[in-house]
């Protein structure tokens, strides 16, 4: 630790002690209202580390978050407020820069003990995939919406297609990375998708939401919310979980990654041209020390473009890698999304992800895999920023 | 150069684009009212830039000149939408969205429909031609490109 303390460097230096969600429910379906539900997660993640929740003394969050971190700090009675981080950006770019945020904090001195957490209560607040209501749009959406490009999957599918257009990455590729999550799912009982399973059959049949996207390769939308605990590397060790260090994460985009509209020089791309290599970087790991992936699945298609991205295989390979057996576990080459992540298990923007790569390195997720020493999150496929995060055990420290 | 209507690619009811309260894309919704296509190139380095912006991205020279191109260009991707996202879209059925790539102009790219049968084969790599859509009865009215196979 010596040596890492010395550089500029969050590998070791934080641990999650402590994860919780509420119920995840269908969009429309939570009893609760997203404050109620941000304030159960955060409750059960304390619960699960043992800390008393008014030890907590920051909070992090994405995507503008509408559970504030003050009026948290107040409904929690926590004794102090000093650190409150939001990371710019969309979409689930921010699930793992939410994390590098607050680890950042802790690693700076500028708080102790910091919340992570993701609350979504769509019936509440209306849905991302219905754009009904917009009288005048100006900016990026207006050289998109009077085109009928309007919501998440018609401003991502021509990117996929002309990814597949350049590597001749065929559908069968995008088909199983829906199947992993919902191969995933059916072992998981938190899982909205859970007692629905998906074949391939069912997966051609299903309609077209936008091509190439089927309605399988679409993320769900949900209500619920889902929280960890975070603390320095030095306590650790102090609570009743063990801990999931923090090997590495990066945050960020290539260069004009944000021209719009959809004028990103690596147009076909899912953002993580800079982004991946930093990671690997931080932590002085590659894919191959990679047991498990969580990648967030807006559209199965920016599944493939980002783990080509992180090295896992070059995209002339994804047809022959991106197959249900080499995605699953306990023991597929590459086990992806093992919760069933935003598919099948709970589209809560991305951080039940993290939550199931904290499990995995537990060891105590309902699809473990072995090799669960070094987890990775992959956050936000095209958008900007995107991030990452690589979690691991004890043992690689 | 007509100044009626011409009937919509897709139904009406759709958000209107408008330009910025600070005004930066104004001048490109104007030309399109005009029948002109407006991209931002330069004047310093002749680096175009789409969509605007108050800077050059390439040597920092602030107010890239606006400049006529001619609406022509590759088809650089697209897709075939099914599923209504807005409700003037329910029972519309399948229409076409293609990103066009403007050598002419730095190789820039804009979002339009295909004109055209939604289930025509599209291929990237085509060329195609712009159509100016005029919407005069709209408040506020607008004008929008989009583009046919020649």
């Amino acid at each position: 630790m010596t040596r890492a303390s010395a550089e500029r460097s969050l590998r070791g230096r934080v641990a999650v002690v402590g994860i919780g969600e509420t119920n995840y429910y269908r969009h429309g379906a939570s009893p609760d209202p997203e404050f109620k539900l941000a304030l159960k997660a955060i409750l059960a993640a304390c619960e699960d580390a043992g800390i008393d929740p008014r030890d907590i003394d920051g909070f992090a969050s994405y995507s503008d978050d509408r559970s504030e971190a003050s009026r948290l700090a107040a409904a929690l009675g926590i004794h102090r407020l000093r650190s409150a981080t939001m990371q710019w950006g969309g979409g689930g770019g921010g699930c793992c820069a939410a994390v590098a945020n607050a680890a950042a904090s802790i690693v700076a001195g500028l708080a102790d003990c910091v919340v992570v957490f993701r609350a979504l209560a769509q019936g509440q607040y209306g849905r991302f995939g219905q754009t009904t209501g917009i009288d005048t749009v100006s900016g990026e959406r207006a050289y998109l919406m009077p085109y009928g490009v309007l919501a998440p999957p018609q401003r991502f599918a021509m990117r996929v297609q002309r990814y597949m257009h350049e590597h001749g990455v065929r559908q069968e590729a995008l088909r199983a990375i829906a199947l992993a999550s919902y191969h995933h799912a059916q072992s998981n009982p938190r899982a909205v998708m859970h007692g629905k399973p998906l074949d391939a059959a069912k997966y051609d049949a299903s309609r077209w939401i936008v091509e190439p996207f089927h309605l399988y390769d679409c993320c769900m939308e949900n209500d619920g919310a889902a929280a960890v605990v975070l603390v320095a590397e030095e306590r650790a060790r102090d609570f009743r979980r063990k801990p999931a260090y923090v090997l590495g994460a990066a945050v960020g985009s290539g260069c004009r990654a944000g021209a719009v509209p959809h004028n990103s020089p690596l147009y076909a791309s899912a953002s993580f041209d800079t982004v991946a290599p930093d990671l690997y970087r931080m932590a002085g790991l590659g894919p191959s020390d990679v047991g498990v992936v969580q990648a967030y699945e807006n559209f199965t298609g920016g599944v493939a473009m980002a783990l080509a991205e992180h090295g896992f295989f070059k995209p002339e390979d994804a047809n022959d890698f991106l197959t249900l057996e080499n995605l699953i576990a306990p023991s597929g080459l590459l086990p992806l999304n093992t919760s069933g992540g935003n598919l099948a298990e709970c589209y809560m923007h991305g951080f039940e992800l993290v939550l199931e790569a904290v499990r995995q390195v537990r060891g105590t997720s309902t699809n473990q895999v072995s090799r669960n020493d070094v987890a990775i999150v992959i956050g936000g496929p095209m958008v900007t920023p995107v991030s990452n995060l690589l979690l691991g055990s004890e043992a690689v420290l | 150069m007509s100044g009626k209507a011409s009937a919509g690619y897709l139904p009406s009811g759709l958000p209107i684009p408008v330009a910025e309260p600070d005004g930066l894309s104004a001048p490109y919704w104007a030309g399109l009212r005009q029948n002109r296509l407006l991209v931002q190139r330069c004047s310093r380095c002749r680096t175009w830039q789409f969509g605007p912006e108050w800077l050059c991205h390439r040597c920092h020279a602030f107010d890239p000149e606006w400049t006529e191109v001619e609406p022509q260009g590759r088809i650089f991707s697209w897709e075939r939408v099914w599923h209504p996202s807005h409700a003037a879209l329910r029972q519309h059925g399948p229409y076409l969205a293609v990103l066009v790539e403007l050598p002419q102009a730095g190789g820039v790219r804009m979002v339009g429909n295909l004109l055209g049968g939604a289930m025509q084969m599209v291929t990237i790599g085509a060329k195609v031609e712009g159509v100016f859509e005029h919407h005069p009865d709209s408040d506020p009215p607008y004008s929008l490109l989009q583009w046919r196979m020649p």
